[in-house]
């Protein structure tokens, strides 16, 4: 299967991805988890304000099967959540890589970038 | 991958590959986890019919003068009250009344030849545990001799008519039909894991991809669909079924677990049986029961109960979103006196205490 991996974007292990403009990082989930989570039907987002650590996890993802978490790709502090996936997270396996955005997050240093994947990689994990 | 050469496959794993599944290790098994979407494939059972590939069960047959002798002593329920082509849903018990796995036992001919379904997961640890207690029967490890399938929902015992050429439809519940399919020898049950009508069907492996095959393509006008085992779970919690690991293990009481219908102390003796008992007559410590969550969360097997003045009261051992409601479900074991239909505690969701309500169960109704 294809799944849309865009270039501009950074991703983690963990199948989040992480679109960067300046020091805020937007995080979702990416095609590839969203396939593999199947239906979700609840998630749990952290509080805006609060602070989040690279590789750490900040919330959780429910499908009817298990409950994932989800890993932070930067350090930061939580400045907006998107709160319509408490009330619909069938976003989540429609439109994951841009309505189904979990959290935006002030980054404390962009040196952490650097831990994550870029594109190519990330296909690479997903392929294999 | 490490695993592809120990991980065992059934016979009908090329079929699943075929059909697109999504394939995991299950009990060392490779099987479909689901094929289409998890959602979709429980609506399928619910609505019209399902099929399952349940291959990985193991089977035990017991032959011989001394077979009942020996399923008495070795299973809770009475092997004496079946007749040929009868089956029951019976307990393995360990000599402290917990459990070694749960089964059905099916009556081929009275008194000395049965054949015993295990769960996959317990095949092995279950045939040692029959040999070392035998009491003189002649005990076989049929596992790998058959496959098996499961046809379940509103309109599987119309596919069954259709493809086996016998009125399944017209079979009490628990009853049994041998009969040969394309030349393979084929066990027939109306038994099932999904609350639904409908069957199990053991056949020589060898025969097992044709059936499977035949059941597809003639049950296009029922709607007939391949059931993944992520859907097989939320169809049997939604009945409240027991599951090994789960609601289950060796150190159940099937009275707490509210499987005692399935135990006949009068009737006879059995392994295990005073420590049972003893449980019982102590008075319960804990039942299981289902619940609803009265705030945003879904249960989780392992989460904590507790009251609302913060004692750990219990556990849940299975838990999911169900499709069939479009609501969490769970089922836990909670101290006896707060198991009343109706009583409110708290599950312990990655840290958050959530309310919840004891419920009936099945958690839905025909």
């Amino acid at each position: 299967m294809a799944f849309h991996i865009p270039e501009e974007l950074y991703y983690t292990k963990e199948h989040e991805w992480a679109q960067v403009d300046e020091n805020i990082v937007t995080v979702g989930i990416t095609e590839f988890a969203q396939e593999q989570l199947g239906e979700i039907v609840y998630v749990e987002l952290p509080e805006e304000g609060q602070k989040v650590t690279q590789g750490q996890t900040f919330g959780v993802v429910e499908s009817v099967k298990a409950a994932s978490d989800l890993y932070s790709p930067v350090s930061g502090t939580v400045i907006e959540i998107n709160a319509g996936l408490n009330d619909d997270p069938s976003v989540l396996n429609d439109d994951p890589m841009n309505e189904g955005w979990f959290i935006r997050i002030e980054m404390d240093t962009e040196k952490e970038l650097a831990n994550l994947m870029r594109a190519p990689d990330y296909k690479k994990l997903v392929q294999a | 991958m490490d695993t592809a050469a120990t991980i065992k496959k059934t016979p009908l794993a090329e079929e699943h590959v075929k059909l697109g599944a999504r394939m995991v290790d299950f009990a060392g098994w490779w099987m479909p986890v689901q094929y289409k979407g998890l959602r979709e494939e429980h609506d399928n059972v619910r609505n019209k019919v399902g099929l399952f590939d349940v291959s990985h069960m193991g089977e035990i047959r017991f032959r011989g003068p001394k077979a009942l002798e020996t399923l008495q002593w070795l299973t809770t329920n009475d092997v004496s009250k079946l007749n040929e082509n009868e089956a029951h849903y019976s307990l393995l018990p360990n000599e402290c009344g917990g459990l070694v796995d749960d089964i059905i036992v099916y009556c081929l001919k009275k008194n000395e030849d049965y054949l015993v379904c295990v769960n996959a997961s317990n095949a092995d640890k279950d045939f040692a545990w029959m040999v070392k207690n035998n009491k003189g029967a002649d005990i076989t490890n049929e596992s790998a001799y058959w496959g098996q399938i499961a046809i379940q929902g509103p309109k599987a015992l119309a596919l069954c008519d259709k493809v086996f050429g016998f009125k399944a439809s017209e079979m009490k519940s628990f009853a049994v039909h041998r009969f040969d399919y394309q030349g393979h020898k084929a066990i027939f049950a109306t038994t099932g894991y999904t609350g639904e009508r409908g069957g199990e069907v053991f056949i020589e492996a060898p025969g097992a991809a044709g059936l499977w095959r035949d059941l597809l393509a003639q049950g296009h006008e029922f709607g007939v669909q391949p059931i993944g085992l992520g859907a097989r779970d939320t169809l049997r919690t939604e009945y409240k079924m027991s599951l090994y690991g789960h609601e289950i293990d060796d150190t159940t009481n099937p009275y707490e677990a509210k499987l005692g219908w399935a135990v006949k102390p009068t009737a006879k003796d059995f392994i295990g049986k005073i420590p049972m008992l003893k449980v019982k007559e102590d008075g319960l410590k804990k039942e299981l029961i289902g619940f609803k969550m009265l705030d945003k969360g879904i249960p989780r097997q392992g989460y904590s109960l507790f009251s609302f003045d913060n004692k750990e009261i219990g556990k849940v051992t299975s838990g999911t979103h169900s499709p069939t409601l479009d609501e969490p479900i769970g089922i836990a074991y909670i101290s006896s006196e707060l198991a009343a239909e109706g009583t409110e505690f708290a599950v312990d969701i990655r840290g958050r205490k959530v309310k919840a309500k004891v419920c009936k169960t099945p958690f839905i109704t025909k």
